[in-house]
This record gives C-alpha cells, sequence and structure tokens, in this order.
C-alpha cells in the first residue's frame, strides 16, 4: 500500500480537509462549469477568478473576512459585464475584456497596498496562487452553503438555461426571458468561481471549472449526464493531485515536493487531451467542432 | 520627473505603447482577448522557470509564449477555442507555480513579473525590447491587408487565396512575440489591459480600420504617459494606472458612441 499512498496520507488533518473541499469545489465547478462550456463563457469564468483575486486583495486591506471580497467582487464584475454587453455573442469578449483589464489593475493596486501597508509577507502568492492545503477546516460549511446556492440556482432554471445554451433563437420562440436567465447564470458562475478562488486559488479555480466540463461533453451525450461525469472527473482528479502532491514530498531526497495546483491542473489537462483521441483516430475531426 | 532613471521609463513606456496598439487593434477586431490574457500570463511562467535554471528570462519568455502559441493555435482548430485557451492558461501556470516553488525567487519579483516595474528599466533591457517591437510593428503592416481580411470578412479571405488558419497562427505568433518584449517592462497582466482598453476605444469613434489604427496608437500613447506621470506623482504602482485608465478610454469611447446616437435621433 505504502507503494501508492506515503505513510501519514490519511491520518494528516490538512490532507483530510483539502481532500473534502477539494471534493466540494470539484462538483460545483462540474455543474456550473458544463453550462460555461456550452455557452462559450470560459473567459468570463476565468475572468471572475481574477475579478475575485482583486476582491480578496481588497478584503484583506481593509480587514475584512476575504469571503466576502472573494464572492462579493466576482457578483460586482458579473453584473459589469452584463452592463457592457456579455449577453451578444460578439460583444462578450471585449465586455469581459475591459473588465478583466480594470480588475488586474485594482489586484495590482490593492496587493502592492498589502503587502507595504501591513507588511504580510507571502499575502501576492497566497492569493493567486492559493493552497488547498492550507484551508482552514471552519471553512468548509461555508463553503458547502455557498456551493449549494450556487447549484441551487443552476438547477432552477435548468430547462430555460438549456434551452437558450444551446440555441439562442429557439428559446426566445419558446418565450424564455434571455438576459435574466444569462443574469442569474452569471450570478451562479460568480459566487462558484469566487469560492473555488478563494480554497484552491485561481489556477484550480479555472481548471476544475473548465477542464473536467470539457472532457465531460465530450463523452456523455446528455447534459445531465456530462455534468455527473464532470463531477466524477472532477473530483478523482482532484484526490489524484492531492495525492501525487503529497507523495512527491518523499521522491527526492531535498524533500522539497511540488505544489498540488500544478498536479491537479496535469491531471485536468491529460484527461482533456485524452478525451479528444477518439475523435482523432476515426477521422471525422474536422467534421464536430465541439 | 524626466531625468535620470526615468528616461529610460518613459522611452519603454512609448514602444510598448505603440506595439501595444497596434497588435491591440488586431486583438479587438478578431475577439482575441482571451488568447491575448492566456499569452502573456502563461510567459510568466518561462520567466519563472529560466530564473530557476539561472538563463535569460527573455529566453524564457519566448519559449513559453511561443509554445503557448502554438498550443492554442493548433488544437484550437479541432476544438473549442475558448476552452483550449483556458486549459493552456492554467497548464502554464500551473507550470510557474511549480517553477516557483523550487525556486529561491521571493516576492516582489513575481508581484513584478505579473504586475510591471516600468519605473526600474535599465538602458540595456532598452535594446532588445525595441528590437522585438519593431519586429512586431513590421509584421503586422507586412501581413496587414490579408490579416485584416480574413479577420472581418473570412469567407471572402479564404476566397482570394488567404489561408485563415495560417493568419490565426502568424497572428498568435506575433502577440507572443510582443508579449515577450513588453512582460518584463509592464508586466504579464497590464500588457493585457493595454491590448484591449485604448483600442476598444478608438473604435468607437471610426469605423474606418486605418484610422482606428492610428486612434488606437494615439489612445495607448495617452494612457502609458499618463500612467507613468501619475505614478511618478502618487507612488502607486504603474499597473494600477495604466488598467483604469484603459477601463476609461473604453468607457469615454462608449459615451461618445451614445452622445452620437442620440444627436442622430434628434437631428432626424
Amino acid at each position: 500500500m505504502h507503494w501508492i499512498v506515503e505513510p501519514g496520507f490519511f491520518s494528516s488533518p490538512p490532507v483530510r480537509v483539502a481532500l473534502v473541499i477539494g471534493a466540494v469545489v470539484a462538483v460545483v465547478s462540474a455543474v456550473v462549469g458544463v453550462f460555461t462550456v456550452m455557452r462559450s463563457q470560459s473567459f468570463a469564468g476565468h475572468t471572475l477568478t481574477d475579478v475575485s483575486t482583486a476582491g480578496g486583495a481588497g478584503a484583506v486591506l481593509v480587514g475584512i473576512s476575504p469571503l466576502f471580497g472573494f464572492v462579493g467582487s466576482g457578483l460586482v464584475g458579473a453584473g459589469a459585464m452584463d452592463v457592457i454587453g456579455v449577453q451578444r455573442a460578439r460583444g462578450r469578449d471585449l465586455a469581459t475584456g475591459i473588465v478583466l483589464g480594470a480588475a488586474t489593475g485594482l489586484a495590482a493596486l490593492f496587493l502592492y497596498l498589502d503587502t507595504t501597508t501591513r507588511a504580510t509577507t507571502g499575502v501576492t502568492q497566497q492569493i493567486l496562487f492559493g493552497s488547498i492545503f492550507t484551508v482552514d477546516s471552519s471553512l468548509i460549511p461555508v463553503v458547502v452553503v455557498f456551493g449549494a446556492l450556487s447549484v441551487a440556482i443552476i438547477l432552477a432554471v435548468y430547462r430555460p438555461l438549456l434551452l437558450s445554451s444551446i440555441s439562442a433563437d429557439m428559446a426566445v420562440a419558446r418565450g424564455v426571458a434571455l438576459r435574466p436567465v444569462g443574469l442569474l447564470f452569471m450570478a451562479a458562475l460568480a459566487v462558484s468561481v469566487g469560492l473555488a478562488a478563494l480554497v484552491v486559488g485561481s489556477i484550480l479555480s479555472t481548471a476544475l471549472l473548465i477542464g473536467p466540463a470539457a472532457t465531460a461533453l465530450r463523452m456523455a451525450a446528455r447534459v445531465g449526464w456530462a455534468m455527473v461525469v464532470a463531477g466524477a472527473l472532477g473530483v478523482g482528479a482532484t484526490w489524484l493531485g492531492i495525492l501525487l502532491s503529497y507523495d512527491s514530498f518523499y521522491w527526492d531526497a531535498s524533500h522539497q515536493g511540488l505544489p498540488v495546483s500544478f498536479f491537479i491542473v496535469a491531471v485536468v489537462v491529460v484527461l482533456y487531451l485524452l478525451s479528444g483521441l477518439p475523435r482523432l483516430r476515426s477521422g471525422r475531426a474536422g467534421d464536430r467542432v465541439r | 520627473m524626466f531625468s535620470g532613471f526615468m528616461a529610460n521609463a518613459w522611452a519603454a513606456g512609448t514602444i510598448v505603447a505603440v506595439v501595444a496598439g497596434v497588435v491591440g487593434f488586431f486583438v479587438v477586431l478578431r475577439g482575441s482577448a482571451f488568447p491575448a490574457h492566456a499569452i502573456p500570463n502563461g510567459a510568466f511562467a518561462g520567466a519563472a522557470g529560466a530564473s530557476l535554471l539561472g538563463i535569460n528570462g527573455l529566453v524564457g519568455l519566448g519559449v513559453f509564449s511561443g509554445l503557448a502559441a502554438l498550443g492554442i493555435g493548433s488544437l484550437g482548430r479541432r476544438s473549442r477555442h475558448d476552452v483550449v485557451t483556458a486549459l493552456a492558461l492554467v497548464m502554464m501556470l500551473a507550470l510557474g507555480a511549480a517553477f516557483l516553488s523550487h525556486s529561491t525567487e521571493y516576492e516582489p519579483q513575481v508581484y513584478s513579473l505579473l504586475f510591471g516595474e516600468i519605473l526600474g528599466v535599465s538602458s540595456t533591457e532598452l535594446v532588445p525590447v525595441a528590437a522585438i517591437g519593431l519586429g512586431c510593428i513590421a509584421a503586422v503592416l507586412a501581413l496587414y491587408r490579408p490579416l485584416l481580411l480574413s479577420t472581418v470578412v473570412p469567407e471572402v479571405a479564404e476566397a482570394r487565396g488567404v489561408r485563415n488558419h495560417r493568419m490565426e497562427m502568424a497572428f498568435l505568433f506575433v502577440l507572443a512575440a510582443a508579449t515577450t518584449m513588453t512582460v518584463p517592462v509592464v508586466g504579464a497582466l497590464l500588457i493585457f489591459s493595454l491590448m484591449i482598453g485604448p483600442p476598444a476605444a478608438a473604435r468607437c469613434f471610426t469605423d474606418r480600420p486605418t484610422v482606428a489604427l492610428a486612434l488606437s496608437v494615439g489612445a495607448a500613447l495617452v494612457t502609458v504617459w499618463a500612467s507613468i506621470a501619475s505614478a511618478y506623482a502618487s507612488n502607486w504602482p504603474v499597473g494600477f494606472f495604466v488598467g483604469t485608465f484603459g477601463a476609461l478610454s473604453y468607457a469615454l469611447g462608449r459615451a461618445f458612441v451614445a452622445w452620437e446616437r442620440r444627436r442622430s435621433v434628434t437631428a432626424s
């Protein structure tokens, strides 16, 4: 057994917290991520991470809980994208870009002020890259509640959201109000991304949102199934990444180890690339673009 | 404000602004904002890797931004473009995190790679920046007509014998080159703001591509100059001002469009 799992893996409290919180974030990201990929809003999903990062840095600055900074600023960012024009596919790229540019500017200022005024060393790296191993176990209930909120929004508007994601014209013909549905989706996305950025860092937030969902959409024919598959892939990748990162500590004599985000992202990307292989071999690569 | 080390900052800022204005014009027109964000961010990992190996940071930046362009361009042809871009971005950032965990690089340097350190540019750094910048502008000008055609009317371009996918690859490589030269000066995150805000604003004022291109360069120059001056006066990071002024210039453009629409309605 210890060939695979190095000693002390299951008895280490940070590992247990990481396994639980990683699984919750992976499942919530998978549900929201399937719609994010279907609606081609990966850029918006990633941008909200950076917006949340700016909010988190701002929250450190004024001394409120980073949770409100992350989730609150994500919601503000989603609202700003909607105002500039995220609902039209044409203007979406630009609206997202403008919000992203402004958010990174704010992040630059807040992180600078954080490091100069409060002398909190490591805050730049902590906020940008995060670490699932340093999550406080008291955050678990909060993560579960906000994650459930995000999933509940998606499930509440599931049918109209699905219809508008597949064909906006058909949805309008059936009487779906596109803008409120789109706005609710952005709210769910902002909550889920902000939460993920807070507990697992901005890199993993985007990876878990997009990777498993895109892989699952290639494998499953039905959207509901894709969510289940994406959830399973996300949880699997997270747990495997945590295990590998824990084990990597023992790989060389210097005991440096490698960051957990590196392993989880590597597993997610490898899964995505593997899921593209069957279509390449069948020679229909060009005619079914997904 | 214009003496000593500040002279280098003004020179570097001016070069970066011209390149960002030219390349950014096509970024906005093509809707390539996501690759324009992903490539500089991924290149950041290259700089971290280069410092780990002890080689020149520009080499690391160049290799990684080139790899990012290649990955996004070739994989994006078969699958969803935005998914591939997102995954390329996180993969490179994760590599960057792995490099950082093994290097002795400390926090201020990470911050400056991401958000830029334009006030600390040395004269020797200025030469490669200027050379690569000239190369980028020359490449865009050489490709100007086919690139514009394949951006605005891809079907027509294909009929005229322009290979759209080749244009995409060529453009991504120009983006990568522009990234390599600008990341050490303004940082990975802020070159993006500069490539989006001013060009998007320029498009609001005119429909003619050449005029918009010139306006885009002008707006980028004003943004950078105002940012350097404000950073000098306030001691706050230049990145904050680039991000804010970039977004403000776009807001100005949108206000102009709204004002003109209202004027044309009342006139008719």
